[in-house]
């Protein structure tokens, strides 16, 4: 009996099924690695470029200007001048102080005018003809959408400044947009338990609110953290951003039924809207039995700085202030504090941690490569920059951390004392699941 | 009834900003016909007088403490009005009042940059389209609220009014009524108040003074005036000082109703050219009818149950009415024949 030779061998049968998983499974990872090495302003010579679009003219000048100090401060660090600030302090960290991965750190400016379309036409200019590898800063959440959306078009990624729309990482989420910054979700989750405590659960609430998105999340956020307290709500109304004289929406809140006004105002609306509130006498007022309030969701120092007097006592929710005792915040404060004279603001704040947190990332990841940056920032868990420990969350790319209910200071010890903090939330209390606000993050791997 | 006549109240004293900028701006176009963009930033200067003033009278001697350190390591300050150091209680009343007493600051500045504005600028433009006039005065309106962005920043900077006008005046209880029914800031009634004297004594100017006379007859027959010998040019630039003091001290005493940013001017001067139109071009009772009507109007349009019935007509109503009475009466309230019709 002859045995067959001319069949396939068991050896053949072994070698062809191993060349072809090596052929499946090895060969699209180095086509991928090669191609993927090509994307949009890849840095090639000694330094890389950051773009930081803040408002420089228009309502937010100022807050765009403390925004621009902060990143100047960051990139200083980043390039190892200065004292560090929350480089020495930031776990785990991999920044030495040698600009990103060995290569110096430079950055272009943009004003976004606080208008939408003026912000995506600078954040455009910055990465197309000044080759900007990330896009940071902001201070409006119409303003980080629209931008974020750009930055998905466009494969770069964009670390948002101050925007607190629940939309930002809700509905409108994008794979390239992360936001250090707290929402308007986190604001109500905070300050509810505090109102009860305070004004106790038999209240009765009428909103004024921004007629944009960030108004619309913020009431919603607000309307659902005190009706859970038992609150009921006596009216919702809309006013035009920017009016200037909210006399005629003021007046119908005296005679409502109400025994507290929440306004959800940001900006000259809130210092207008605040101001004249007072003037009404609402702080004096006795409703349903009670001492009438007054409640200001959002808080930002360079903003009460506006409202004057009429902030005192007002209970408030804010991302971060400069008297925190951490060792992150006293070592930016401090760095903040020598080199421009005064404090730095919450704005200040979330820009300075969102440029070390992207460096950190390019320098955990091995590369600036967009989707490998992402991958190392998604989940990402760290300390040492304020508020305690953080996560951004991978799910909806929104970090998690302690918030401030604050309030304005009754006997202020400085120009720049004007918010107390009364309680730091932990971050437990303000956590939710992704998916209450929609949305879809994109795809990793953008066409340029 | 209590919620009408709040917003009654409201419309009075919106109005009345509005009466006083389009008073002004009619006061310029009536005698110069020039169409002066620039307007809201002389409203916007005036307010800027009061944060000047309450500035200087707030001036501070800065004493370093080297013993107590900021968070940031340098000495901590410690800060002493002068005022209130060399003048005692009467300097803690001048800048309780920086305010009021801001009027004394505004009315020799906004005459010099009236004159200054129209001797400097317009006069070039006076024989130009309005459109050119429109283009050079929209400019100077923007360099000059940049200046003011320069030097005070972007935020807004409260200007505290006297503290015994801060609270609101309980008016249900003088008319009978229980408390807390109908009450309404004491500042905007004095502002009301303000308004109406300021335009009672704009018209008693050009109605009993012999100044006034010849300025009413210029704004009739400018050649005629000039035939007998009465140089009109100059009551002409001095009615464009005017014009600017009364923006001025209009703005002064806006500023602890809103706190006055480099914008302030901005948000009136549409608004307030929409008054003008509906009044009548260069018609003087047209502007201030105009102003006090759309104020209240505006008012009436913000009410929940208006809204209620047509959603965001509060933002619409002033050009809404604006287009009606047009359409009606296409020279406005009670503008005259001939007026912007060449």
């Amino acid at each position: 009996m002859t045995e067959r030779k001319d069949g396939p061998s068991r050896r053949r049968v072994l070698k062809g099924a191993a060349a072809g998983l090596v052929t499946a499974g090895v060969a699209p990872t180095i086509i991928t690695s090669a191609y993927a090495q090509e994307y949009r302003n890849k840095p090639t010579g000694d330094s890389v470029t950051l773009g930081f679009n803040v408002p420089q003219t228009g309502s937010y000048a100022d807050e765009g200007a403390d925004e621009l100090r902060a990143f100047e401060l960051a990139v200083e660090h980043l390039n190892g001048e200065g004292d560090g600030g929350m480089l020495n302090t930031m776990q785990p960290s991999s920044l030495t102080g040698n600009g990103i991965l060995g290569k110096k750190v430079a950055y272009v400016t943009g004003d976004t005018q606080t208008k939408s379309d003026a912000a995506r036409a600078s954040a455009k200019r910055m990465i197309e003809k000044d080759g900007a590898l990330m896009i940071s800063g902001g201070s409006s959440s119409g303003v980080a959408i629209a931008v974020q959306g750009l930055c998905q078009e466009m494969g770069t990624i964009f670390m948002a400044g101050l925007t607190h729309s629940n939309d930002t990482t809700g509905k409108d989420k994008r794979r390239y947009g992360f936001r250090h910054f707290f929402n308007a979700y986190m604001s109500g989750a905070a300050l509810g338990p505090v109102l009860g405590e305070e004004y106790g659960t038999d209240r009765r609430a009428y909103h004024l609110t921004a007629d944009y998105t960030w108004g619309w999340t913020q009431e919603e956020s607000m309307k659902n953290a005190t009706e859970a307290l038992g609150w009921e709500t006596v009216e919702t109304v809309k006013t035009p951003v920017g009016a200037g004289d909210f006399s005629q929406y003021i007046t119908p809140v005296l005679n409502s039924g109400a025994d507290v006004l929440i306004l959800n105002h940001y900006g000259r609306d809130m210092v207008n809207s605040l101001t004249q509130a007072v003037q009404f006498g609402l702080r004096d007022r006795q409703a349903n039995g009670k001492d009438f309030q007054i409640v200001v969701p959002l808080f930002s120092r360079l903003m009460a700085q506006g409202a004057g007097d009429n902030i005192k006592g007002i209970l408030g929710s804010t991302n971060w202030n400069w008297s925190l005792q951490d060792a992150g915040s006293q070592a930016f404060v401090k760095s903040f504090g020598a080199k421009y004279g005064f404090p730095p603001s919450m704005a200040a704040h979330t820009c300075y941690v969102q440029t070390l947190l992207y460096a950190d990332a390019c320098e955990r990841a091995g590369s600036f490569y967009p989707p490998d940056v992402i991958r190392a920032l998604e989940g990402h868990k760290f300390d040492g920059m304020g508020n305690g420990a953080t996560e951004y969350r991978a799910e909806d790319h929104q970090c998690f951390k302690d918030v401030l209910v604050v309030r304005g200071s009754e006997n202020p010890t400085s120009q720049f004392d004007l918010l107390n903090v009364v309680k730091q939330v932990p971050r437990s209390q303000v956590e939710y699941d992704a998916s209450i606000f929609g949305g879809e993050l994109g795809p990793y791997e953008v066409s340029m | 009834m209590d919620a009408i006549f709040l917003q009654f109240l409201n419309g009075l004293d919106k109005g009345g900003a509005y009466a006083l900028i389009a008073l002004g701006l009619t006061l310029v176009f009536g005698t110069l016909g020039v169409v002066n963009f620039a307007h809201g930033a002389l409203f916007m200067l005036g307010a800027f007088c009061a944060v000047t003033l309450r500035k200087i009278l707030t001036m501070q001697k800065v004493v370093l403490d080297e013993e107590n350190l900021t968070a940031w390591g340098t000495p901590t300050e410690i800060r002493t009005t002068y005022v209130e150091t060399w003048f005692g209680d009467f300097g803690t009343q001048l800048v309780n009042y920086s305010v009021p007493l801001a009027i004394l600051l505004a009315i020799p500045v906004m005459l010099v940059v009236g004159v200054v504005m129209e001797r400097g600028l317009i006069k070039h433009f006076y024989r130009r389209p309005h459109a050119e006039q429109i283009l050079v005065t929209f400019g100077l309106a923007i360099v000059l609220q940049e200046i003011i962005k320069h030097y005070f920043g972007a935020n807004p900077i409260p200007q505290p009014m006297p503290s015994n006008l801060a609270g609101a005046a309980d008016i249900g209880v003088m008319m009978g009524m229980d408390p807390n029914i109908i009450v309404y800031p004491w500042w905007r009634l004095v502002y009301f108040a303000f308004s109406v004297i300021v335009i009672g004594a704009v018209f008693a100017f050009l109605q009993f003074t012999t100044f006034g006379m010849v300025v009413r007859a210029g704004m009739a027959d400018r050649e005629t005036v000039g035939l007998i010998g009465i140089d009109i040019d100059k009551r002409f630039t001095a009615m464009f000082g005017l014009a600017a003091v009364v923006a001025g001290v209009a703005g002064v005493m806006y500023t602890p109703l809103l706190p006055p940013d480099y914008h302030l001017g901005m948000d009136f001067l549409v608004l307030t050219f929409v008054v003008v139109v509906v009044g009548g071009m260069g018609s003087l009772p047209g502007a201030v009818l105009a102003g006090f009507m759309l104020g209240i109007l505006q008012s009436f349009a913000s009410m929940t149950e208006i809204k209620a019935i047509i959603p965001g007509i509060d933002q619409i109503i002033i050009y809404l009415v604006a287009v009606i009475i047009l359409l009606v009466r296409p020279r406005g309230l009670l503008g005259r024949k001939g007026v912007m019709e060449s």
